[in-house]
């Protein structure tokens, strides 16, 4: 059997993974590179680290999270 | 590491034990009595002949059958008490409920009260105290990936590989804390500050050992590893903005602010990939999840209360 390993792993109310090495834009349109081998990208936006997700999700209103 | 200092017979006589090699009938005749710090610092010192050189201590200790005896009895006492706080919760799920179920079981925080209004002193006292985990980050949790099956294997593998700096010896998390323990003027030897560490702190790192050398408990490891990965980002951001408050070096800094980002990766790594895959290769294991998880909450809030008490009655004197 073959295992599932996506590239991108959806994390319901939280942020994108993406495993490897990527350019992920800023919502200015800046590029950022990854840096590690597994990286979260922020979806609720309201992240202080953008592009990339620094847990504030947790605290937002759960209407607000993404789905 | 030097032997810490005794507190109390069961370490005054197991210390001496180690020291000669002998004897260690003495310490089982003084588990009975032992007092809380005494036990739980006779426990650590054990654990750590797995870890790293004592000083006059014969290595081959290790794996001596009488010592096994007294650290098996401790941490038999010790996994009663925390399964006596432990009830499990009732119909949720570890994998979709996990975060809401953190969330609500949050207690006290230490890194609120350095975001806003702890002294240079007070950080310095919790770097110290925190230096006997941190120094050792993710040890405790590198026991367990022999003892997984390979969906939860590859998964702990995939966020260690991250803790341990991704092959660059600069970027692994404990040589990270070693760096702004020296940078802000702290010895980083291992155990330097043994003495200084309270009662619940000890049983905290005596906790994620016992998870971490036992496969029956690979469970409470793992669900341990979820809990303790769930609650950093977000309090990583405030010991960066306490320790910028308080002008402590960027090399300090730099640590709390890779956990910031390392750790919103690894608690969806932990829940979604490590504890999901364990739980499809072992679906009986669900219940000692949630019991590591509980134990990583229940540990951090009693360190939390009693490190806060103390510097409240400190600062009203």
């Amino acid at each position: 059997m073959t295992y599932e390993h996506p590239e991108a792993i959806v994390c319901p109310g939280g942020p994108l993974l993406i495993r490897g090495n990527h350019a992920v834009e800023d919502p200015d349109g800046v590029p950022h590179g990854t840096t590690r081998p597994v990286s979260a990208v922020c979806r609720c936006l309201k992240s202080g680290s953008l592009p990339w997700c620094d847990g504030t999700h947790k605290v937002l209103p759960k209407e607000q999270r993404p789905s | 590491m030097d032997l810490p200092t005794p507190r109390g017979p069961l370490t005054e006589t197991l210390f001496s034990s180690l020291r000669s090699g002998d004897d260690f009938f003495a310490v089982l005749t003084t588990l009975v009595d032992a007092q809380p710090d005494d036990a739980a610092l006779a426990l650590w010192t054990l654990h750590q002949l797995h870890y790293r050189d004592l000083t006059a201590v014969p290595d081959d200790l290790e794996w001596d059958p009488q010592l096994l005896r007294v650290r098996a009895r401790l941490e038999r006492d010790l996994e009663q008490r925390l399964r006596s706080r432990f009830s499990a919760p009732a119909g949720l799920s570890f994998v979709a409920d996990f975060f809401d179920w953190v969330a609500e079981h949050d207690g006290a925080s230490i890194a609120a009260h350095v975001h806003r209004d702890a002294t240079r002193e007070q950080v310095l006292e919790l770097t110290r105290m925190r230096s006997i985990y941190h120094l050792m980050e993710s040890d405790p949790t590198a026991w367990v990936v022999p003892r997984l099956g390979v969906r939860a294997k590859a998964g702990l593998m995939e966020l260690l590989f991250d803790e341990y700096g991704a092959g660059d010896p600069n970027r692994l998390h404990h040589r990270l804390y070693a760096r702004g323990m020296e940078a802000s003027g702290l010895d980083a030897s291992y155990g330097a500050y043994i003495d200084e560490v309270p009662l619940e702190i000890l049983e905290q790192n005596n906790a994620q050992s016992v998870f971490g050398l036992h496969r029956r408990l690979r469970g409470a490891a793992l669900g341990h590893l979820a809990a303790f990965e769930a609650t950093s980002s977000l309090p990583s951001s405030r010991m960066v903005q306490g320790l910028e408050r308080l002008g402590f070096p960027q090399e300090f800094v730099d640590y709390y602010a890779e956990h910031v980002e390392a750790d919103a990766v690894h608690e969806q790594l932990a829940v979604h990939v490590i504890c999901g895959g364990l739980l499809a290769e072992d679906p009986q294991l669900e219940a000692d999840l949630w019991f590591g998880a509980f134990t990583a909450l229940d540990l951090e809030d009693r360190v939390a209360r009693s490190v806060l008490a103390r510097w409240r009655d400190e600062e009203a004197a």
